[in-house]
């Protein structure tokens, strides 16, 4: 396996929005990589300059090592699958589905031919002579994928394709996409902003916020390692405690936050410094009394059933909230009880906040 | 109680109906069906020895209407329209696709250029071109101020000077329908087709053109038949040597004093107009986008 898409230091102005921010970025051959984040984080820009309707401001961007910046969309070797469809109102779907090989000035036969495989492969047998008006969203989603998949392209691209899809459906074309991807063995680049999406599908996850790649890791390394509060937040549920390094004691780490202190295990940290505490509901527990490393106490509030679990929520001294996750039939405290929340150490993910850097300009200041 | 209840039913929805339609319905009742079906009947009547209309049932003038030399005058009427419209096609569609596709203020200022003509009369715009093309006029001037020519050059009477002002009078007509259909057409459509391959006068012609063919469509409508009935184009550009049906009519009625025959020729010009949009219709147009 091999680098097939590789961005260096790629940046996209337009005018004085900076949409994406220095981004390096390396997909390997073959793999299913996600760009994830919220609307205007730049995800769908760097999709944009890969396919080739928008040039970076800089940067450069390569595919099987040979730099396409310059390329036309027609002359680049990657195919995309359109938010909206994008298909051809005035065409047929067989139509559509050969555009790509009649530009390409393949032979009739073999038109024929590739159409009708690829129609079976998504399961549209029977409908090469409609028009796409008179098909349903997941058809037109089919159509659309097959129309980009017929060229054999070396990336597909794909902007959030599900996203005008029903629930039901969306979970069917998650499996199926993936089905594709396993079964064509084409690398996927796939623009999404739901994080659940994300997760059930990807090899590996790119997760952007405000034009800057936070975190590149595989579904499990951004769940339970998140490199910054935002991707903490962002992917899954998860109680974030601000605070500041009270107590370090080689890698145990003691934090004061507003309503008492907390403790996690980390290398790296130093007394004094701003620090994001992220634990997620499920790796919460609770004592009747005291545990040693924890002096938060709270009141249960609620209890939400969510299917096979039920969520917990304890309010803190100073309103904030927190919340357990167990499953269904397992023992929890009454509503209005008092509890003392902790955690095994190891469970907490500790983030450095980005206040530090004024903690560090001041560090320099004394040095100088 | 039924009766109050319909009283107020007329009240609420049949008074403002009647309110609201009515002054518009007696308009047109007025200035439009009643001359029309007055003309019809013009053309069915006789005239006398010094022109005067007899109200005297005869197809006489509908007879006299296919002579040769009328047929003549039909078929180039029918080519400086073709012309005018294939013309107008080809430079209104660039610059319809330019004002449909530009953002912000330039679009603004594109548009008005096309709207701002409009606002003088057409008689005086016409005018303006003869003086402009003319034997002494600014151009052969120029032209030969500038010695390219040592004589001036003869631009005016002939038929392609009629169709270049039957194009200047005509093209708004066709660009404000293509501008509609361009700026409709969806931008991924065009990023689809070069995704896919499709280098861009491919994409021209499988996506754009296709895709904005209403437009091209109406727009064709709405300058070749007014083409037909623009006499005076004719008779200040052409001198008289370009008629179109609109000239044969204005003559009957102001020169020939032939009251029924010209009611005739502008029964023959109201069929024609008619079979063209009918045609129209049937091929899929739009009646909306001609403003009918």
């Amino acid at each position: 396996m091999g680098h097939i898409v590789e961005l260096e230091n790629v940046n996209k102005i337009y005018g004085t929005n900076h949409v994406v921010k220095d981004l390096n970025l390396t997909v390997e051959e073959g793999e299913f990589l996600t760009l994830l984040g919220s609307s205007g984080c730049g995800k769908t820009t760097t999709l944009r300059m890969i396919a080739g309707f928008e040039e970076p401001t800089e940067g450069s961007i390569k595919v099987e090592g040979e730099s396409i910046e310059e390329k036309e969309p027609f002359e680049r070797d990657v195919n995309t699958v359109f938010q909206s469809y994008a298909l051809f109102p005035h065409k047929t779907i067989f139509d559509n589905i050969a555009y790509g090989l009649k530009m390409k000035k393949v032979p009739k036969d073999e038109i024929k031919e590739r159409v009708k495989e690829i129609m079976k492969l998504v399961q549209l047998e029977g409908f090469e002579k409609r028009y796409p008006s008179q098909l349903s969203g997941g058809q037109k989603q089919r159509v659309a994928i097959a129309r980009a998949l017929i060229n054999k392209p070396k990336v597909l691209l794909l902007d959030e394709p599900l996203g005008a899809l029903d629930l039901k459906l969306r979970k069917q074309m998650q499996l199926e996409l993936k089905r594709l991807q396993k079964k064509l063995n084409i690398t996927f680049i796939y623009v999404t902003h739901d994080q659940e999406e994300a997760l059930t599908m990807s090899d590996r996850i790119a997760i952007m916020h405000d034009g800057i790649l936070d975190q590149l890791g595989t579904p499990t390394e951004i769940y339970e390692s998140p490199a910054t509060k935002f991707v903490a937040t962002f992917i899954g549920e998860t109680n974030i405690f601000d605070g500041m390094v009270s107590l370090v004691n080689e890698d145990d780490v003691q934090v004061t936050i507003e309503n008492g202190f907390i403790s996690g295990k980390a290398e790296g940290f130093r007394f004094g410094e701003y620090i994001t505490v992220s634990v997620r509901p499920e790796k919460m527990k609770y004592s009747d009394t005291h545990v040693h490393g924890f002096s938060i106490v709270g009141t249960v509030k609620d209890y939400v059933y969510v299917g096979s679990v039920i969520k917990c929520i304890v309010a803190l001294p100073n309103g904030n909230e927190l919340k357990l996750e167990r499953l269904a039939g397992q023992s929890l405290p009454e509503i209005g009880s008092y509890i003392y929340p902790y955690w095994e150490k190891e469970d907490a993910v500790l983030i450095h906040s980005r206040e530090n850097s004024i903690f560090e300009a001041l560090d320099n200041i004394t040095l100088a | 109680m039924e009766k109050s209840h319909s009283k107020h039913e007329w009240r609420a929805n049949t008074l403002p109906a009647m309110v609201m339609v009515g002054p518009v319905t007696l308009v047109l009742l007025f200035l439009v069906v009643a001359p029309l079906i007055f003309v019809g009947i013009m053309s069915l009547c006789k005239t006398d020895e010094y022109y005067n209309v007899v109200y005297d049932f005869t197809l006489v003038n509908y007879a006299k209407l296919i002579s040769p030399d009328y047929l003549k005058i039909y078929l180039q009427s029918l080519l400086i329209a073709f012309f005018t419209t294939v013309i107008c096609i080809l430079l209104g569609y660039p610059f319809s696709y330019i004002i449909a596709r530009t953002k912000s203020k330039k679009k603004t200022l594109l548009y008005m250029l096309v709207i701002i003509p409009f606002w003088t009369n057409s008689l005086i715009r016409i005018y303006g071109w003869r003086t402009f093309l003319g034997s002494s006029g600014w151009l052969n001037s120029l032209l030969m101020l500038l010695h390219i020519t040592k004589e001036p050059v003869d631009m005016l009477y002939k038929t392609g000077t009629t169709i270049l002002g039957m194009v200047y009078c005509l093209i708004p007509f066709m660009i404000l329908p293509l501008y509609t259909a361009i700026e409709k057409l969806d931008t991924s459509l065009l990023e689809a087709s070069s995704d896919l391959g499709a280098k861009p006068v491919k994409t021209l012609f499988e996506v754009i053109i296709p895709l904005t063919s209403s437009g091209i469509f109406s727009g064709s409508i709405m300058v070749f038949i007014p083409c037909l009935g623009y006499f005076f184009v004719s008779n200040i550009l052409g001198g008289g040597n370009t008629d179109v049906i609109g000239n044969l009519i204005e003559r009957q009625f102001k020169s020939a004093n032939n009251w029924p025959l010209g009611a005739a020729l502008s029964i023959i010009l109201i069929l024609v107009t008619l079979v063209l949009v009918k045609i129209y219709q049937k091929l899929g147009g739009d009646m909306d986008s001609l403003g009918v």
